[in-house]
């Protein structure tokens, strides 16, 4: 096959989603964070919302989410995205509001915002990116880092004595009455990556049709942080991380409701 | 008929019903003593039933002000209330919405401090409100009312100034004009601005990126220094904007004043009687009322300081708003300050006494 037939449109199978923007990502090369922008444009794109999402970025890596995704975005204090967005998605009740946050934002500083956003049922969709690092600070302990791992402020490894224990913050929402869809996925693979495409699609889809809060959580990896190369970082993580936070559905109401 | 209805009511209460009357979209609250009836009276009166504005309590005032941060970014007409300690956990909120340009209304019924200090009332969050509580250079318009009235026509008001200039506004009350009952007449019903109105009025709102323009991006984030720098600029020059349009005072027999009595909020009105007082005994006293806390009245107090032979700052705090009064007389006249703590609210006997000791002689 000539270039001009490949790209011809035909024959097109794969491109850049129109909503991911040309910036050039400030994303270590290997991090995980990319990928997932990727997916979110393109379920935006394809269920044609472009016009209708107000999406809400966290203090952390993904700060400066809003100079990727061409959308229109809320930059929110460290931790209070669900409380930024559930007011934004009660008072604009037809737009797609999505909070995007990291390990260190949603499940440390931001816990009460995010339990009792996800606990009030509020129809938003809430994209856990967890590392079990604070990456954009330089590598700390965040409340998701495993035991025996090693941070800049766990030197050591995570110590119960010292640190407590990491927090399974997924578990947790699934207990909770106004979470509909609670899912743990990761980006390591291209099934792991379209598995996550149809959860971010899932959530997207029920924050639209009023039926609670989801909550996707995404095992993803640190490779400058952990301090190994990406494909390492994917090891590590798949040995490691996968053991304390297994991928896949912890609460599916919907799902559930249709089978009885 | 029913617009123009005589009332009576908490100061509280009337603060409630002026954020349904002048087309408030949402209400984002956490419980304290004293200022809870507002929270109370929202939820009794169910506007989302008739305006369809938004009520809901909040896990915390933290989350109350970031819910005000969300919601002004998508251009609705916002607010929350709180007491002392509750307002100093908003102040993150409100640097962020300094910070991004965000409009919304926080209304603070101020109790006695430091910490959880007591549930009496005070004023002695004048520095908070007035010199931006949380980090970086900002202001906060800050609304000072001294009637159950004012309470009720500064939220529109505060809605107003907190859009024309997409800054956040404070309606700094305290516990005694929150709980006293008087009689007012609620402000008119006025429709919630529709989506197509937000779209056109504040194009800069996060409410979904129409196809005809680049997305809106609020956010008070910028690693580039330089122009950091420059968007402290803008804001400095609107804060410059704001000191020369918006001061807004009142003032009672300053005329022929030989002393001055400057006082705010429910301090204003034991002021008023103590003028009478000064006046019943041949004494030529006046009352300087600053209505906007911030911008100051520091044009009129600087006239009125070549004017007076001494100026009394009476504040139910340990002398806040004195200081301002010192930057804006420069030395030209004698500033004293009188005020009570902890909750204590003084007798205007006790101020007419410390006017005497301390100015008259």
């Amino acid at each position: 096959m000539t270039k001009e037939e490949i790209i011809k449109p035909e024959n097109l199978i794969y491109k850049k989603p129109r909503l991911l923007n040309d910036t050039p990502m400030h994303y270590c090369p290997g991090c995980s964070h990319g990928l997932v922008h990727k997916l979110i444009a393109e379920v935006i794109e394809e269920m044609d919302m472009e016009d209708k999402t107000v999406a809400i970025s966290p203090v952390g890596c993904a700060v400066f989410a809003y100079n990727y995704i061409d959308v229109d975005w809320v930059e929110a204090a460290h931790g209070r995205a669900p409380a930024v967005a559930t007011a934004i998605k009660r008072l604009w009740p037809d737009r797609l509001v999505f909070t995007y946050q990291g390990d260190g934002d949603l499940a440390c500083i931001g816990t009460a915002e995010s339990i009792h956003a996800l606990n009030r049922g509020e129809h938003i969709t809430i994209i856990f990116i967890n590392n079990a690092i604070y990456g954009m600070t330089g590598g700390q302990m965040a409340p998701t880092t495993l035991m025996g791992m090693k941070t800049a402020t766990c030197p050591y490894g995570r110590e119960a004595d010292l640190h407590g224990y990491p927090l399974k913050f997924t578990e947790m929402a699934a207990t909770l009455d106004g979470t509909s869809y609670v899912t743990r996925q990761a980006v390591h693979t291209v099934t792991a990556i379209r598995k996550t495409k149809k959860a971010i699609r899932k959530a997207f889809e029920n924050s639209m049709n009023g039926q609670g809060a989801s909550l996707v959580e995404i095992v993803s990896t640190c490779n400058a942080g952990w301090k190994l190369s990406p494909e390492k970082a994917n090891q590590w993580m798949e040995e490691h991380m996968f053991k304390f936070y297994p991928i896949g559905d912890l609460k599916d109401t919907i799902m559930t409701d249709k089978a009885h | 008929m029913a617009d123009k209805e005589v009332v009576l009511m908490k100061g509280n209460e009337a603060i409630a019903h002026a954020a349904i009357r002048c087309g408030c979209d949402g209400y984002f609250g956490y419980p304290i003593t004293p200022q809870s009836e507002i929270l109370e009276t929202l939820a009794a009166e169910k506007p989302w039933e008739t305006t369809g504005m938004v009520v809901l309590q909040a896990e915390s005032e933290v989350a109350s002000i970031n819910m005000v941060y969300g919601a002004g970014a998508a251009g609705k007409r916002s607010m929350t209330s709180s007491s002392s300690p509750g307002v100093a956990l908003m102040q993150e909120g409100i640097a962020y919405m300094a910070g991004a340009e965000i409009p919304g209304l926080i209304v603070n019924v101020q109790r006695g401090g430091p910490g959880l200090g007591t549930i009496q009332p005070s004023q002695s969050d004048y520095f908070q409100a007035t010199r931006g509580g949380g980090n970086g250079d900002y202001n906060v318009i800050v609304l000072a009312p001294a009637s159950v009235q004012e309470m009720a026509d500064f939220v529109n008001d505060a809605f107003e100034l907190s859009f024309k200039y997409r800054n956040p506004v404070i309606i700094l009350s305290d516990g005694i004009i929150g709980q006293m009952m008087e009689k007012l007449i609620l402000p008119p019903f006025k429709p919630r601005r529709t989506e197509e109105e937000i779209r056109r009025e504040y194009p800069w709102a996060t409410t979904g990126k129409s196809k005809d323009r680049q997305p809106n991006i609020l956010t008070s984030l910028d690693l580039d220094c330089m122009s950091m720098e420059q968007k402290n600029i803008h804001l400095q020059n609107k804060y410059n904007i704001i000191k020369q349009k918006e001061v807004r005072f009142e003032s009672i027999l300053c005329e022929d004043a030989e002393y001055l009595i400057v006082a705010f909020g429910s301090a204003a009105r034991i002021g008023q009687k103590v003028i009478e007082m000064c006046r019943q005994d041949g004494l030529r006293v006046g009352l300087l009322r600053p209505i906007t806390l911030w911008p100051f009245p520091s044009g009129e107090i600087a006239r009125l300081s070549r004017q007076v032979k001494g100026i009394l700052s009476f504040e139910i705090n340990a002398g806040q708003m004195v200081e301002d009064i010192l930057l804006a007389t420069n030395g030209r006249t004698p500033v004293a300050h009188y005020g009570r703590m902890g909750g204590v609210v003084p007798a205007p006997e006790e101020v007419l006494q410390a006017l005497k000791e301390k100015l008259i002689k």
